[in-house]
């Protein structure tokens, strides 16, 4: 009896979950005139694509989209690089101040670079990087949480495995190659698509440090684009412009929402 | 090992290689020469719907048609703060812009950076005096011109024409007063059968611009609430006291406008969809609700208390000090190209803003406009009343300081004399050290 | 090049161990990338914050004025206003997404189709961007014909001004909050409960305890360390979260849904006040510090990293 009682309740929760998405869906297609006067926000008398054309042309978009795109990837990339040597590091070396350091990279998960906006900005005007791709992607190249999490992975390969290869007369980079990253390929998993998600939304950093349409992504494009305060709340092309911001991260969602969970379950966070 | 030190080496020139800023051409050949083009650095923000970003290139591209030897680089920078904050940083950075588009009120700002140019040489005299003088306002200060006006806009009053029928009222005949206003307000003011209200009579928005519509309702009322010097605030004083109470009351005790805090952006649509019979508002809406209105609607002055009134508000072209000198004079040159009457004219048709000279309503162009659609002219006509937009130095900060205060009175956190007595001290502390 | 790496980690036969300090920089070689950007853009920043905080500078002029800024951030308004919503928000937030969360990953932790759809439908708002968030809830709360005010109207409710009325708006912003943060914290628990043993449930069924009383004295106790974990993330969160200001209310209305780094936000990025600035900004990293901190040395003996 419970059980149903509870699973009617999760039921019913989560559809009313799904309702933003399904209502933002629904107005993106509902011609402006019919927006605030339909008396059925779930109902559309004359579909239309116009919200989307019209967006689509008062806003650079394929600019955006590129930004962002080299944004997300470029810090992914660099990432993968920085928290792999990390994490082996951290995972099978003893050295002097282990500790030390070790704390030291915790202090970015106490203190992310999201709220250092100003103090960063400063630091970008001193290196004359204000208003570049680059700007807004460097302070995540080091990444604490990527390092934890993949040192956590890396210690779970068995230390002989390390010690057969060595007798083999492998090189520490080869052993990490042929050995390491294979074997935490669902961490690299769970942790591309944290970052990824991450950044694609990442708004505050890069509305204070970028400036013009080359280096702007699009998340920063489509709120300047909501902004437009001289006339009024265009409900039609602004969410159509947030369907378009958000439908790529969705799709990739949906595509890896077994690899998101699981790996999620499988990255050793107890 | 040493493969490791490399690859850092290759990292770390990556990351000086990589470096963005912007270089404005030194060169020292003189204006005009053709063998080296002058290029403009030239940022605008775009408040409005439509393809504004489009019609700025296009003005551009001609602008180098006729000129070989400039080209202009329009950069798009968002909304205005957003556009202020990039050039506020290109200037302390050492590489200002040529020009921008900001809004006529940072005047004082850019003035204490000392970033900006004086223009009153760089034109004529019967050209400046072809603009409003009501635009004028906020791009001078004494006899010095610091920049043109280019995208302005006033507040005026839209009204439902249907709705006015139904209530029994001449659609032809805005309210002109006060007293006018809360009376057709009130008639137009429509409940259910429980008492819940369909239809509200007025709706003056008080988020974003909130020191604007007051200012709107201190001009109907007594003089403006700041000196010309951007030194003072006279935010305190009875005549404001007593526009702030009015359009309080108008929520509070009239309930003839919804209660609190109305959106800004969403007053538009709350008057399309008829949620409000009337509205206050920007006249850079006039062509989206031209557009968009399903129903007969009527654009009339701000009623009057003891004259009309209404603060201009939008964004001037300002050049910038730090930069060559033929880069100066041919920013002056894309100036008088962007504002010629013909322009003006057409930039206004685009955008619904107003336009900003004389001459631009002698121009065949507007005159047939203005024919067509009548409510064009009504921002112009009531230019005669308006007066300049809350501009100081420190203007974020006292701008803030005064929206917050009105708020607290709006939604009756403090009694309106409280809030604007606080608004005055707070601002009067931020400004004792321009005295 | 190969020789080299040879005699660093040793290859076995007839080669000496590496020396100690080569150990030491070879492991500090493979820290370093990340350390440069961590010294960069964490470290560097946040003393720079303390250095600028003691330095009064609007517009141009820069001049050291000791603590006196901290003094008068102490009679600034807004700060305390700020403050005050910040606490708001992480005691509204936090409890409620972190109970949903457990409540949910109970529910949909089968391996039914269904569940993967419900687990899809509580989790999408962890993926879209604070921003969109935002446009979408900000005609979702539009007053009357918004999509809250029509849903109310149904049952015959009356919506209020939920985004103009000061004693609405925090209410508003952290409903929207817990809609985009309990997904995201129950998969976490998701990975909680699949760790959990599978013996003392059996145990708890023979003895006939009741569901609530399973929950209450197995399930949650059992969970404590992901319920540690995931505390640490969303009282973090509730200070970084300021996106959906932006577009929402700016803070307003008169800063009743104002929070630290947007106020930080507009104080170096509207007022150009790079003093105060500086000092909020120290504030708020005492804050996240002091939280860790606490985490770490009272609560958090059992997470693992």
């Amino acid at each position: 009896m419970y059980r149903i009682v509870n699973y009617s309740v999760v039921t019913l929760l989560g559809i009313a979950f799904l309702i933003p998405l399904i209502w933002t869906i629904f107005t993106s297609f509902t011609p402006t005139s019919e927006v605030t006067s339909s008396s059925n926000p779930f109902w559309i008398d004359n579909p239309t694509v116009s919200n989307y054309i019209e967006a689509w042309n008062t806003a650079p978009f394929i600019q955006y989209y590129y930004n962002t795109f080299i944004i997300v990837f470029g810090i992914l990339a660099v990432q993968l690089f920085t928290i792999t040597l990390a994490a082996y590091a951290f995972a099978r070396l003893d050295f002097w101040g282990k500790n030390v350091i070790f704390i030291l990279f915790l202090t970015q998960l106490m203190i992310p670079p999201d709220i250092l906006i100003f103090p960063n900005y400063t630091i970008m005007k001193e290196l004359g990087l204000v208003d570049s791709k680059l700007a807004v992607m460097l302070p995540y190249w080091a990444s604490a949480f990527g390092a934890f999490l993949l040192r956590q992975t890396f210690k779970q390969v068995p230390i002989d495995l390390e010690e057969a290869a060595k007798i083999d007369g492998c090189s520490w980079w080869k052993i990490l190659w042929h050995v390491y990253i294979p074997a935490a390929k669902p961490t690299y998993v769970a942790f591309a698509l944290i970052s990824i998600s991450t950044h694609w939304s990442n708004f505050m950093w890069p509305l204070v440090v970028t400036n013009t349409v080359g280096s702007r992504p699009l998340t920063v494009g489509m709120a300047i684009f909501a902004q437009s305060f001289e006339t009024g709340a265009q409900w039609g092309t602004v969410t159509a412009a947030t369907i378009m911001v958000i439908f790529p991260l969705l799709l990739a969602f949906f595509v890896f929402q077994r690899q998101f969970v699981e790996s999620f379950m499988h990255s050793g966070i107890k | 090992m040493r493969r490791l030190w490399a690859l850092f080496l290759v990292f770390t020139l990556a990351l000086t290689a990589c470096s963005s800023g912007t270089t404005n051409s030194n060169s020292t050949a003189p204006a005009g020469s053709g063998d080296k083009p002058i290029e403009l650095e030239f940022y605008f923000p775009v408040a409005v719907g439509g393809p504004i970003t489009k019609i700025i290139d296009g003005l551009a591209a001609d602008f180098t048609k006729e000129n070989p030897n400039i080209k202009v680089t329009p950069i798009f920078g968002g909304s205005y703060q957003d556009t202020m904050t990039k050039v506020a940083t290109a200037v302390q950075g050492g590489n200002a812009p040529d020009m921008a588009v900001l809004l006529s009120t940072e005047l004082y700002t850019l003035l204490s950076m000392n970033a900006i140019e004086n223009l009153t040489p760089q034109f004529e005299k019967s050209y400046i005096d072809d603009f409003f003088e009501g635009f004028m306002a906020n791009s001078k200060v004494g006899d010095d011109v610091w920049s043109v006006p280019f995208q302005r806009s006033t507040i005026v009053l839209y009204y439902n024409k249907d709705a006015f029928k139904a209530a029994g009222l001449d659609p032809e005949k805005a309210p002109s007063n006060w007293q006018e206003l809360r009376e057709y307000a009130q008639k137009l003011t429509v409940k259910d059968g429980q008492g819940n209200v369909t239809q509200w009579g007025l709706e003056i928005p008080s988020t974003g611009f909130q020191y604007w519509m007051f200012q709107a309702l201190a001009l109907q009322t007594g003089d403006n609430i700041m000196s010309g010097d951007g030194k003072q605030v006279f935010f305190d004083n009875p005549a404001n006291v007593e526009a702030l109470q009015f359009w309080h009351d108008l929520g509070k005790k009239d309930k003839v406008m919804p209660e609190g805090i109305i959106e800004w952006a969403t007053v538009p649509s709350d008057f399309l969809s008829g949620k409000t019979a009337m509205m206050f508002h920007t006249t850079g809406n006039l062509t989206k609700v031209k557009n968009d209105a399903s129903f007969d609607f009527g654009v009339a002055f701000l009623p009057a208390n003891k004259q009309f009134g209404s603060p201009t508000g939008g964004g001037n072209l300002y050049v910038f000090k730090d930069i060559p000198e033929e880069n100066k004079k041919a920013s002056a040159k894309f100036i008088e190209f962007l504002t010629s009457p013909e322009r003006v004219a057409q930039w206004s048709i685009d955008t619904g803003y107003v336009a900003t000279r004389k001459s631009a309503y002698e121009t065949d162009t507007l005159k047939k406009y203005v024919t067509d659609f009548p409510h064009a002219k009504v921002a112009m006509d009531q230019l005669q009343y308006a007066n300049s937009e809350l501009s100081t130095y420190q203007n974020g900060q006292v701008q803030k300081i005064l929206n917050d205060n009105i708020q607290a009175a709006l939604n009756g956190t403090t009694s309106v004399n409280e809030a604007l007595q606080k608004a005055q001290t707070q601002a009067d502390q931020v400004l004792k050290n321009f005295k | 090049m190969e020789k080299k790496v040879n005699w660093l980690t040793g290859t076995g036969r007839g080669s000496l161990p590496p020396t100690r300090w080569k150990k030491n920089a070879f492991a500090y070689s493979l820290l370093l990338p990340s350390m440069i950007f961590l010294i960069l853009f964490t470290y560097y920043p946040t003393l720079k914050s303390i250095y600028l905080s003691f330095f009064n500078s609007t517009m141009g002029q820069t001049e050291f004025v000791g603590l006196q800024q901290y003094k008068q951030l102490l009679e600034d308004d807004i700060f305390l206003k700020v403050m005050k919503n910040n606490l708001l928000l992480a005691i509204g937030t936090v409890p409620t997404s972190i109970f949903l969360a457990i409540y949910l990953a109970i529910w949909l932790n089968g391996k039914l189709k269904a569940n993967a759809f419900l687990r899809a439908a509580f989790f999408y708002p962890t993926v879209i961007p604070m921003i969109a968030i935002a446009n979408i809830w900000l005609f979702i709360y539009t007053p009357s014909y918004g999509l809250l005010d029509q849903f109310l109207e149904v049952f015959g409710v009356k919506g209020v001004n939920w985004l103009g009325d000061p004693s609405w708006v925090m209410y508003s912003m952290i409903f929207m909050l817990i809609w985009k943060e309990a997904g995201f914290f129950m998969i976490f628990y998701l990975a909680g409960l699949q760790n959990l043993p599978q013996d003392v449930y059996e145990a708890a069924r023979i003895e006939g305890a009741k569901p609530f009383q399973i929950f209450r004295h197995i399930t949650f106790p059992l969970l404590m360390p992901t319920t540690m974990f995931v505390l640490i993330i969303a009282v973090t969160n509730s200070f970084k979260l300021v996106d959906h200001l932006y577009i929402m209310t700016k803070g307003g209305p008169d800063n009743a849904s104002n929070l630290l780094l947007y106020y930080i936000y507009e104080t170096a990025f509207s007022f150009w006040d790079m003093g105060k600035a500086s000092v909020l900004t120290v504030v708020l990293l005492v804050i996240l510090l002091a939280i860790s901190i606490f985490n770490y040395a009272y609560l958090d003996k059992r997470i693992h990293y």
